[in-house]
């Protein structure tokens, strides 16, 4: 097909979900004007989203809102949410810690950092978890823990593939050692989704690091880099402390992953539901 | 007598405990308590981690592999095996011994002590979060009894990755955290001074992770400045694993895969706490 008609043909459909099930969204954000970080073109609100939040100007990907990214990658109508408002909990009892949620729950509209559910993706059946940097930078706490665990144990028991669109800036700090235990958590529900033999693909977003790179994000079977992440675990920052020297241009960046062998290939936002579903396909079934 | 006394410890005095080098290390533990140690080297892709031991050998007449982080006892010994901070090659290593541990029907015992992952821009390039995730899912379907003990420090997904385990066991001056204090602190504050602030907030001492759930058992220790130390504290761990493995030893393997999962079903969930 004609890739300008391809795309005309998902912006359409982006526009007729997205008008259909967040209406108050779409609403709000008509008037909002977003500014490209990378070259500073200003464009409405709605028609970054319809471009798939690419820049216009510039082609730089922006992040993308989990809903958003929902209706970009499935059938029309076909997402069912799971524990749409399922939250962490506070074990330190940390100062601040509240309020913080609650500017990044007004701030994303989200409760959590991870939103999950099934769906259908080419007409394929599916589990599908989708991380929001928006919400204090897709940080894994107990709530996302806990969400994705559950996920796959769904899927387990439905025998489902799992699609995992990560994002993270690392571990949720101010819930502690429980935030770092979601890690082995999470990894648990990933070995026993995959000696069942079912189908896991990662895909990993802008950015993905820390514990969530050390964990659930880097045991898929198929690993797809979306053009433009960083994609990492420790911090550039924390490396150039410690090695006392600037890190190369495109260190941690998705082709950089590649190159090293930590995934199987990096897709642009306009091609990643079509490789999804012909991945999706494939898996359907082996010969035994 | 000294228990008394480091009952009354604050948070910042056992992280510094935790941190001292008078404390036995890893290779201690094993001269010590492991007969016959083997130890392995390399992760049969790139190297060998000289921050991660890793061997076979007897614990009370029981054929076992033991995994742990050896810091190094002087700036020498610091250096050669960076403090106790792996590199992809520790966590790949050990990765490998414990399918081997399953192959061969041994429980896997751990000591755990690292400051952290050691954030090199090698160990980026040879993929340090693949290789952390790798080794926690590993040890998380092994179908051997698993122990590990937290001798020192237990800092990030460097002390996790070898921490999955069925029984969890901290010595009393020993912690376990999601960062050092010092990160902790630059993170959240931007400031690592404030890091005694963060060792009073993040609850990281054995007394806290075993009110969490996540400690099974506080191991008392004795002053290491006091002489004949250190017999003291290889007989009580010695005991404390022994302990701990004889009901393991007597659980199947399945068994042993379900109940750890079910463990981790309940960490940090708010439904599945008791
Ligand atoms: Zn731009």
């Amino acid at each position: 097909m004609n890739p300008f008609k391809e795309r005309k043909k998902i912006l359409d459909e982006i526009g007729r979900i997205s008008r259909l099930a967040f209406p108050s969204a779409g609403q709000s954000e008509n008037n909002s004007i977003v500014t490209c970080e990378k070259c500073g073109h200003k464009d409405p609100a709605e028609e970054i989203k319809n471009n798939l939040y690419i820049c216009p100007e510039c082609g730089a990907y922006m992040k993308v809102p989990a809903y958003d990214r929902i209706s970009m990658l499935c059938d029309e109508g076909s997402f069912r949410e799971f524990n749409k408002g399922r939250t962490g909990y506070d074990p330190l009892d940390f100062p601040g810690y509240e309020n913080k949620l609650k500017q990044a729950r007004s701030k994303s509209g989200l409760k959590e950092a991870v939103v999950t559910g099934t769906a259908r993706i080419s007409g394929h059946r599916t589990v599908l978890c989708v991380m929001d940097p928006a919400f204090m930078m897709a940080s894994m706490g107990t709530a996302v823990g806990e969400k994705i665990f559950l996920a796959f144990e769904y899927a387990v028991k439905k025998k489902l593939p799992v699609i995992i669109f990560a994002a993270s800036g690392g571990a949720r700090m101010q819930e502690g050692i429980m935030s770092l235990m979601q890690m082995a958590k999470t990894s648990a529900a990933v070995a026993k989704h995959d000696e069942a033999g079912l189908l896991y693909i990662c895909v990993l977003t802008n950015p993905t690091t820390g514990g969530v790179t050390a964990s659930f994000a880097s045991l898929a079977d198929v690993t797809i880099a979306e053009k433009g992440a960083l994609v990492g675990f420790a911090g550039k920052r924390v490396i150039e402390q410690t090695i006392g020297e600037e890190l190369p241009e495109g260190f941690q960046s998705a082709e950089f992953q590649m190159e090293k062998g930590f995934c199987d290939m990096v897709i642009g936002r306009k091609n990643l539901r079509r490789t999804i579903g012909k991945l999706l396909a494939v898996h359907e079934r082996g010969v035994r | 007598m000294e228990q008394n006394k480091a009952g009354r410890l604050s948070p910042v005095e056992r992280v510094k405990l935790a941190r001292s080098s008078l404390r036995p290390g890893t290779e201690d533990y094993i001269k010590n308590i492991i007969e016959d140690y083997i130890p392995m080297a390399g992760d049969r892709c790139y190297g060998d981690d000289l921050s991660v031991t890793g061997g076979i050998g007897f614990f009370h007449g029981i054929p076992v592999t033991v995994i742990g982080h050896v810091k190094g006892h002087d700036l020498d010994g610091n250096m050669k095996h960076r403090f106790g901070m792996p590199d992809p090659e520790g966590y790949r290593k050990a990765s490998r011994l414990m399918l081997q541990a399953a192959k061969f029907g041994r429980p896997v015992i751990t000591f755990v002590d690292t400051p952290g992952a050691y954030p090199g821009k090698e160990a980026e390039e040879r993929g340090q979060g693949q290789a952390i995730a790798e080794c926690i899912k590993t040890m998380s379907r092994l179908s051997v009894p698993t122990i590990s003990v937290f001798t020192g420090e237990g800092g990030s997904g460097g002390a996790l990755a070898f921490a999955v385990s069925d029984r969890l066991i901290m010595m009393e001056n020993s912690i376990f955290s999601i960062l050092s204090p010092e990160g902790f602190a630059s993170i959240l504050w931007h400031d690592s001074d404030r890091w005694q602030e963060a060792c009073e907030k993040m609850k990281l001492t054995a007394a806290d992770l075993n009110e969490m759930g996540i400690c099974d058992e506080i191991v008392p220790e004795p002053s290491f400045e006091m002489e004949g130390s250190y017999a003291v504290m290889f007989r009580r761990i010695d005991e404390a694993i022994i302990r701990n493995l004889k009901p393991l030893l007597k659980t199947d393997g399945e068994e042993l895969i379900k109940r750890r999962y079910l463990k981790l079903r309940k960490t940090g969930s708010k439904y599945g706490r008791n």
